[in-house]
């Protein structure tokens, strides 16, 4: 049995160890696109700070594992599936047959449609090449534009004041991390950001980008130009799904899939950023780009393309970010549900802030500011559907006691 | 066998020598906040709940982990965090399900219980016999992954 799986990211990597020990066998190939081994972008933030080098943001540190696993690393972009004929197309007359297919070729930096984005000196901050680049030019003083304050957005910005850049944030909507972060959790992230001297315009897109004056010159809504040694562009991210048009595949907002994570196509699996699998809190379909959601999609994809029948239950939203060293987290349904109910705590001048959300009698939803211990629990809760009787009320009095509610609702150990 | 922890709120008397000795042991330290295993308090009920990570066979924490900082100790079955490798990104602590993975400021890493290597300083230091370290078939280990059953997406198991 050959197995084929696009893409070197956590959930192709998963993927071909889960494959290896459940098919000893198998021919497994893992296909890199980026001209690198497998790396995990989570970790450039880090290769920015001078914290790791390159090494380190290797997704297995061994330089064996994957011989050893008999996993083939194919350094090669996937052109077009041909599902007639099972083969993957790579361009210049290579190509490459399978008969189960894994797809898990992440994604990509939306683009943002102003003039001049590809002037040198404008970047993504994604792969590890544009980490290459941006620690090439990110030096003392260097004039650094950021457009965008999502999460890739927030989380580089430590790497960047480590530099000693002068960083302006330009954010095209009223709030940072809008997608994470109701606006008081925001508003505690841009003060504390503010604080540290990042300068921070909300409402403001840019008109275009120019090269004059030896620098790059922004041009923003209100006719001011802001000068620039580096234009940053962090707008956040979309599937990588181009390869797949006319493939037969059915694709929405990005690979449908089946519990077993099977795409449209028998023997053909998507995993990670790419797949569109089922939201266990809400039902619907939805894209869920995050770590813990592309390695659990990789493994149960596996396990299928195995024939060791395993079913994805569905997943929700949740993510952990550090902005200039302010851990933030959020989960499910933080915006609240219909006829639900909430609860918050919060201190400014510590900068910590928690706001809950129930449903029934459920907790269904999260934003953390400024606290970090045990934030698991929280996946554990939701997840779970535990119900907390009483404990809600306590909950609702006081939100900070959320892992005792979760040892007695969860573990009934009180 | 493999042992692990067995944690008994029945006998804790919460006297926190547990989370002392563990900072200690981890630490060098009596800072209890760096403990990897917490006694909670309910006072409603006047119970003292000793809780810390169960080396659950999932083991979400480790497959999350997007740089390999967290191995698989043959030995005692612990999941353990190789510090030079951890890079701090966290994503361990919001997939594992029980919150037994924290991050740690002061270090810039995660930590989780690793058993001691096989000799757990909390259960040497608890004075009532609420925390031991025995055989894997005697705790509530199995009911404990019966619940993590609940929350996992993958009933399959390799």
């Amino acid at each position: 049995m050959r197995h084929l799986i696009i893409g070197s990211g956590p959930a192709g990597v998963i993927a071909a160890e889960t494959l290896r020990k459940a098919a000893p066998a198998a021919e497994i190939t893992l296909l890199c696109g980026e001209g690198e081994p497998p790396y995990a972008r989570m970790a450039i933030p880090y290769l920015l700070k001078g914290e790791i080098d390159e090494a380190g943001t290797h997704i297995r540190k061994d330089a064996d594992h994957y011989d050893r696993l008999r996993i083939n690393l194919v350094q090669a972009r996937a052109r077009a599936i041909d599902i007639a004929n099972r083969t993957v197309d790579l361009g210049g007359g290579r190509s490459l047959s399978f008969d189960r297919l894994l797809i898990a070729t992440g994604s990509h930096p939306s683009l943002e449609t102003i003039p001049g984005m590809d002037l040198p000196g404008v970047h993504s901050c994604w792969t590890l090449e544009d980490a290459r680049s941006i620690l090439a030019k990110a030096r003392p003083g260097t004039r650094v534009v950021q457009m965008g304050a999502g999460f890739v957005g927030c989380i580089i910005m430590e790497g960047l004041l480590s530099r000693g850049v002068d960083l302006t944030i330009l954010v095209r909507s009223g709030y940072m991390v809008r997608r994470m972060m109701n606006p008081t959790a925001s508003s505690l992230i841009r003060s504390w950001c503010e604080a540290r001297g990042v300068k921070i315009l909300t409402r403001t897109q840019p008109l275009g980008i120019t090269a004059g004056d030896g620098a790059l010159q922004v041009t923003l809504p209100d006719g001011r130009t802001l000068p620039a040694d580096l234009y940053l562009s962090a707008v956040g991210v979309d599937p990588n799904l181009d390869f797949l048009a006319g493939s037969g595949i059915d694709v929405d907002r990005g690979i449908l899939v089946d519990p077993t994570m099977q795409t449209s196509v028998a023997g053909i699996y998507a995993a990670g950023d790419v797949a569109e699998a089922t939201d266990c809190l809400t039902g619907r379909r939805q894209l869920n780009a995050i770590q813990p959601n592309a390695v659990e999609q990789g493994r149960i994809a596996a396990l299928n393309m195995a024939g060791k029948p395993a079913q994805f239950r569905g997943s929700f939203v949740f993510n952990v970010l550090t902005t200039l060293g302010l851990v933030s987290s959020s989960f499910g349904e933080w915006q609240g549900v219909p006829q639900g109910e909430s609860t918050e705590v919060l201190d400014e001048a510590r900068y910590r802030y928690l706001n809950l959300q129930f449903e029934g009698d459920r907790l269904v939803g999260a934003n953390c500011v400024g606290f970090a211990d045990h934030v698991g629990a929280f996946r554990g809760l939701i997840e779970g559907r535990v119900r907390l009787g009483k404990w809600k009320q306590r909950l609702l009095d006081d939100p900070t006691r959320i892992m005792e509610a979760y040892l007695a609702a969860a573990h009934k150990v009180a | 066998m493999q042992k692990s922890l067995h944690l008994d709120p029945n006998k804790c008397t919460g006297c926190l020598q547990c989370e002392m000795a563990c900072a200690w042991e981890n630490h060098r330290s009596f800072t209890i906040a760096k403990s990897r295993i917490k006694v909670f308090t309910f006072h409603h009920e006047g119970r003292f709940v000793p809780y810390t990570c169960t080396q659950c066979d999932e083991a979400w924490c480790m497959t999350a982990c997007p740089v390999d900082a967290i191995r698989l100790d043959p030995v005692t079955g612990a999941k353990i965090v190789l510090e030079p490798t951890c890079v701090g990104c966290k994503v361990c602590t919001i997939a594992c399900p029980f919150g037994t993975i924290n991050y740690v400021a002061s270090t810039g890493k995660v930590q989780k219980c690793d058993l001691c290597g096989g000799e757990p300083a909390c259960a040497k230091a608890c004075p009532t016999g609420a925390i031991t370290y025995v055989d894997a078939d005697w705790t509530g280990l199995g009911k404990m992954r019966q619940w993590a059953g609940k929350t996992d997406t993958n009933p399959a198991t390799v």
